[in-house]
């Protein structure tokens, strides 16, 4: 429940007790809420200075929602949001104006994150703009050493976002998001829209960057294998809520949560040796709905390893027996070392 | 239950609307100066006796909120007023312009709705057809075409031509059904016409790319690999869920519809409400023109009251709201 | 040469951006491309010709004045009309397409009402699309509650009879063209906004405005530098075709005498008096009623052309509009909209029927 990453003294990002509901409205004239998506519910991390938090969970976890509550872009429901020692939740828009030159977003869509109408050099610059602090041939000049720094062309300045690839597109957001030095950059599933090949060239832009600019990361993605090369500290989510979170060797060595041990078997391997060793742990069922969460563990419907109590109590993060002091585990059975849990879901479904 | 309750809240919002518009027409005719208030109440012609008369028995030298009131109280007792121009009230007036205007909207209406539905459903039918091409071109003149124009340009190209050659079933001004229903469709026939070809354009239009949309929808599909027959898949199907936009932009369109009502009126001399009130204009008859937008009001009400039961029935959706 | 930009078997060459020879590059904007479909569309740049050609025969009016020496208020009871009052034909005593009711130069006096008709369509159409562009925008970026009450405002006034309105001010102000330019102008914003505001919705919902707001952009900046370039290209379009809309509304209302009263010419009130002709000067009523239907066909006609080049597949716009209008905040409002945004339908701005 509390911060599981290496609670240091310089900590830029807290997320306590986030919960974010959106309301569901019944169709009519006078519209009352009959109920709430629970995007998330009861979230609390921490991100250290220069480090990278990689989150991790399926479609429908929330992760976007987190996002988009610790970049201000929506209202949280309950919960505190603390950026670089200030609490930055639910502040008014001028409040939240100095602190949105420190944190920046990167999309996912690179096809659609970029306004088609508007030139690359005015996509970029915009933010000089916005903030005034480069005007004239000073933020051209910004902008042509931001694109050669991404790895664009500055002489492409007067192009428009059709003209450019995918992967490129996805470095002019790079681009738009360092313009003014930020701290923390929150990518949401940057290279998720993109080819393979071009994936790697781009988490490796963000690596350069966030070495030698002292960037933070939160890094969002569905992908296990992308986040084991760019996080710091891992954090897996189901349902709007944390079921994993430790250091990433912690997490990719034993993983404690029977999630996350299928989320890693699904994951490509890049040895196809080693791939062909491992069992695949299919889940059963489809994810629930957030409108109305399975009471205890959200998990245990599809868990291989539920039990009764896993319907009647959910489970908090702690440390699990031989683990690190900061990796934590909400399960009441979890996966220990030289469990077999791929024999464990064959043997539920025979 | 659930559509009584729909109703009622139409009825009412439709009460409230036609008070509104009413007050709104009161306050602005009559948040005058007195004088020119009275000058128009009592007629172009009015002598200094008769618009003293006025000012005394309308009191127009009273407070305006007082003046409101019993413009609300006469209003309620279906009171309109008294056109002094002609020596009548009001209320005779418009009776006695209702049967053009009555006879011209029905009849222009369903000859819109007929034509427009019926060429835009064929056209989406054989999209692309001769039939669909040649439509579209009729389409695009019809929908540039004002009124007017066309109204004049039936007289010129069809009433004169054939009265000078002995044809007089087709003729100008009004007669009623009272006088045979062929006299009163020759008279009425051309106004039909011209109220209806703009409009029929622009429902034709409508229809048919509703249609080609609808038509084009995948459980469409699946109803034509279920073995329907085309006709039953095209009406059954596809027009029912077309014709819903098309109901509802009716509603919007009643507003056109009076306009086109007045302009048909005046070019054909059919003496109805609409060209009553605009010759109200020339002769400075205020309460007339008063009477004129208050059942304006009314009627756009009450037709777009119908228009959200009828929709309400052809989309089960919309009853809750 | 460089090949940046290109994909090479789906492996980017970064080192390949290399230095291009041309010293700057330039995208090409939408803008320009539509002109380049537009070029190749026949009948639009008839369309277009035909407008231009009317409009300096308007601005050139003066100038015929001079050649016919008919100015065209001046009745020529003379050499311009019968000896029984009428109208005399085409070619007469130099009246180039003959007289009106009152022995004055059609030609001349159409196109004086040329004059008229384009100023009013232009005026409107550019105050409607500016106020219909400010307030659809307002409220489909803001929504909610200040949605509500604009929508509503809007569909109440586009439902109005125009001609209860028109009535209403003639009968304070006196016709004139005051009164018609505040009538056309209170229905072609709300024509604009009701498709502003729709296009606005789905806009909003997209990425790049998410991200302009993460990047700390206020509302205004965001709806005009960023939802705004969006939108001319439809706003583009309905405001060309609306122009015809006004020019028909203006002569409707000038032929039931509540706009521009004779002397003054507009072809409204000429068509009005041909009435009373019809049987004896059938020129009076053709060349008023062909100069109309011309230029009001010519502005349908270029709007539908500047549409499909706008973007071939235009329609699709419109269609995932509608297929998102479906799911309703239930209200005919939201239908009618998807009325409006059908294929090959413009919206539903006061049809040309000028009824």
């Amino acid at each position: 429940m509390s911060m599981a990453v290496p609670a240091d003294d310089d900590v830029l990002v807290r997320i306590d007790n986030l919960v974010k509901y959106f309301p569901v409205r019944s169709v009519g004239l006078i519209r009352r809420t009959v109920g709430h998506v629970q995007a998330v519910d009861d979230v609390s991390l921490s991100i250290p200075r220069g480090k990278t938090l990689g989150l991790v969970g399926e479609t429908g976890s929330g992760k976007s929602t987190l996002a988009r509550c610790v970049a201000g872009l929506i209202p949280v429901t309950s919960g505190r949001v603390t950026f670089d020692g200030r609490d930055i939740t639910n502040v008014s828009r001028r409040a939240m104006r100095p602190v949105r030159r420190e944190i920046q977003m990167i999309f996912q869509d690179p096809y659609s994150s970029l306004n088609p109408r508007r030139r690359v050099g005015a996509i970029i610059g915009e933010p000089f703009a916005i903030h005034k602090t480069a005007s004239g041939s000073a933020r051209k000049r910004a902008v042509q050493e931001l694109m050669e720094r991404v790895g664009l062309n500055p002489e492409h300045y007067n192009r428009f976002p059709a003209e450019f690839s995918g992967g490129q597109r996805q470095r002019i957001g790079v681009a738009r998001a360092l313009a003014l030095r930020p701290k923390l950059i929150i990518c949401d599933e940057p290279v998720s829209a993109l080819d393979v090949s071009i994936q790697a060239q781009v988490l490796n832009l963000l690596a350069d960057l966030q070495r030698d600019y002292g960037l933070t990361y939160l890094f969002i993605a569905h992908d296990l294998e992308v986040v084991r090369h760019v996080s710091d500290a891992v954090a897996v989510m189901y349902l709007g809520r944390i079921c994993e979170l430790g250091p990433k060797e912690q997490v990719y060595r034993s993983p404690r949560h029977p999630y996350t041990n299928a989320l890693l078997s699904a994951a490509p391997a890049a040895d196809p040796d080693a791939a062909a060793g491992r069992q695949r742990i299919i889940l059963a069922g489809d994810v629930p709905s957030p409108i109305d969460p399975p009471s205890g563990c959200r998990f245990h419907p599809r868990c291989p390893k539920a039990q009764p109590l896993c319907s009647e109590t959910e489970p908090q993060l702690e440390v699990q027996a031989g683990d690190a002091a900061t990796h934590v585990t909400a399960c009441h059975f979890p996966v220990m070392a030289g469990e077999n849990l791929a024999s464990a879901v064959r043997s539920e479904l025979s | 239950m659930a559509f009584a309750g729909f109703l009622l809240r139409r009825i009412l919002t439709g009460i409230v609307v036609i008070w509104l518009v009413a007050s709104g027409a009161f306050f602005l005719f009559f948040a005058r100066p007195v004088a020119t208030v009275a000058h128009q109440l009592a007629g172009r012609a009015a002598t200094p006796q008769v618009i003293n008369e006025v000012i005394s028995n309308l009191g127009l030298n009273q407070p305006i909120m007082v003046q409101y009131w019993h413009f609300l109280d006469n209003l309620v007792h279906g009171d309109l007023g008294f056109s002094y121009y002609s020596g009548e009230s009001v209320n005779t007036v418009l009776k006695q312009d209702l049967p053009p205007t009555a006879s011209l909207v029905v009849g222009g209406v369903i000859l819109w709705l007929i034509a427009g539905l019926s060429v835009g459903i064929i056209s989406a039918t054989r999209p692309r057809s001769l039939f669909d091409r040649s439509s579209s071109v009729a389409v695009l003149i019809g929908l540039s075409m004002p009124v007017f124009v066309v109204g004049e340009l039936l007289i010129l190209v069809v009433f004169v031509p054939l009265n000078q050659h002995g044809f007089h079933w087709i003729q100008t001004g009004y007669a009623g059904l009272t006088q045979g229903f062929g006299t009163w469709t020759g008279h009425m026939i051309l106004p039909w016409i011209s109220l209806a070809a703009v409009q029929a354009a622009v429902y034709t239009r409508l229809t048919r790319g509703q249609l080609l949309d609808t038509l084009g929808e995948d459980y469409i599909r699946t109803a034509r690999a279920k073995g329907l027959s085309e006709r039953r898949v095209t009406f059954r199907h596809g027009v029912r869920a077309a014709l819903t936009p098309v109901v509802s932009q009716l509603g919007v369109d009643i507003g056109q519809l009076l306009g086109g009502v007045v302009v048909v009126e005046t070019v054909f001399g059919l003496g109805g409400l609409g060209e009553t009130s605009v010759q109200a204009i020339y002769t400075d008859n205020l309460p007339v023109i008063i009477g004129f937008v208050i059942i304006a009001a009314a009627f756009v009400v009450v037709a777009n009251i119908v228009v959200d039961v009828v929709y309400a029935l052809l989309d089960p959706r919309v009853r809750i709201t | 040469m460089s090949i940046s930009g290109i994909e090479v078997g789906g492996r980017e060459a970064v080192a390949a951006e290399a230095v291009l020879d041309v010293t700057k590059v330039e995208g090409r904007s939408q803008w320009q491309l539509t002109w380049r479909r537009l070029r190749q569309d026949k009948v639009a740049i008839a369309s277009l010709i035909i407008i231009l050609v009317m409009v300096v025969l308007a601005i050139a009016a003066p100038a015929f004045v001079a050649i016919t020496h008919h100015p065209p208020n001046v009745t020529y009871p003379n050499q311009g009309e019968t000896a029984a009052g009428n109208p005399v034909p085409p070619g007469t005593a130099g009246f180039w397409l003959g007289t009106d009711g009152s022995g004055r130069d059609l030609f001349i006096r159409i196109l004086y009402g040329a004059r008229i008709s384009l100023f009013v369509g232009f005026v409107t159409t550019a105050l409607g699309a500016i106020a219909g562009v400010t307030i659809g925008l307002i409220a489909g970026y803001f929504g909610g509650f200040i949605d509500t009450i604009l929508a509503r405002f809007t569909d109440a006034v586009l439902a109005f009879p125009y001609v209860v309105l028109a009535l209403a001010l003639a009968v304070v102000l006196g016709p004139s063209l005051i009164v018609i330019i505040g009538v056309i102008s209170f229905f072609s914003w709300a024509a604009i906004a009701r498709i502003v505001r729709g296009q606005t919705l789905s806009i909003k919902e997209k990425e790049y405005i998410e991200a302009a707001r993460s990047l700390g952009a206020g509302p205004f900046r965001i709806m005009f530098l960023d939802i705004l370039p969006n939108l001319l290209a439809p706003v583009l379009v309905i405001a060309t075709l609306y122009i015809p809309t006004a020019v028909v509304f203006e002569a409707t209302l000038s032929y039931l005498g509540l706009g521009i009263l004779p002397p003054t010419a507009s072809w409204g009130n000429i068509l009005a008096d041909a009435q009373n002709f019809y049987q004896v000067a059938w020129w009076y009523v053709v060349f008023p009623a062909a100069a109309l239907l011309i230029t009001t066909l010519a502005f349908n006609l270029l709007g539908d052309g500047i549409r499909d080049a706008m973007d071939p597949r235009t329609e699709r716009i419109f269609a995932a509009g509608r297929a998102r209008g479906r799911r309703r905040r239930g209200k005919r409002q939201v239908l009618a909209d998807s009325a409006a945004e059908v294929s090959h339908v413009m919206p539903s701005v006061p049809p040309a029927a000028g009824s």
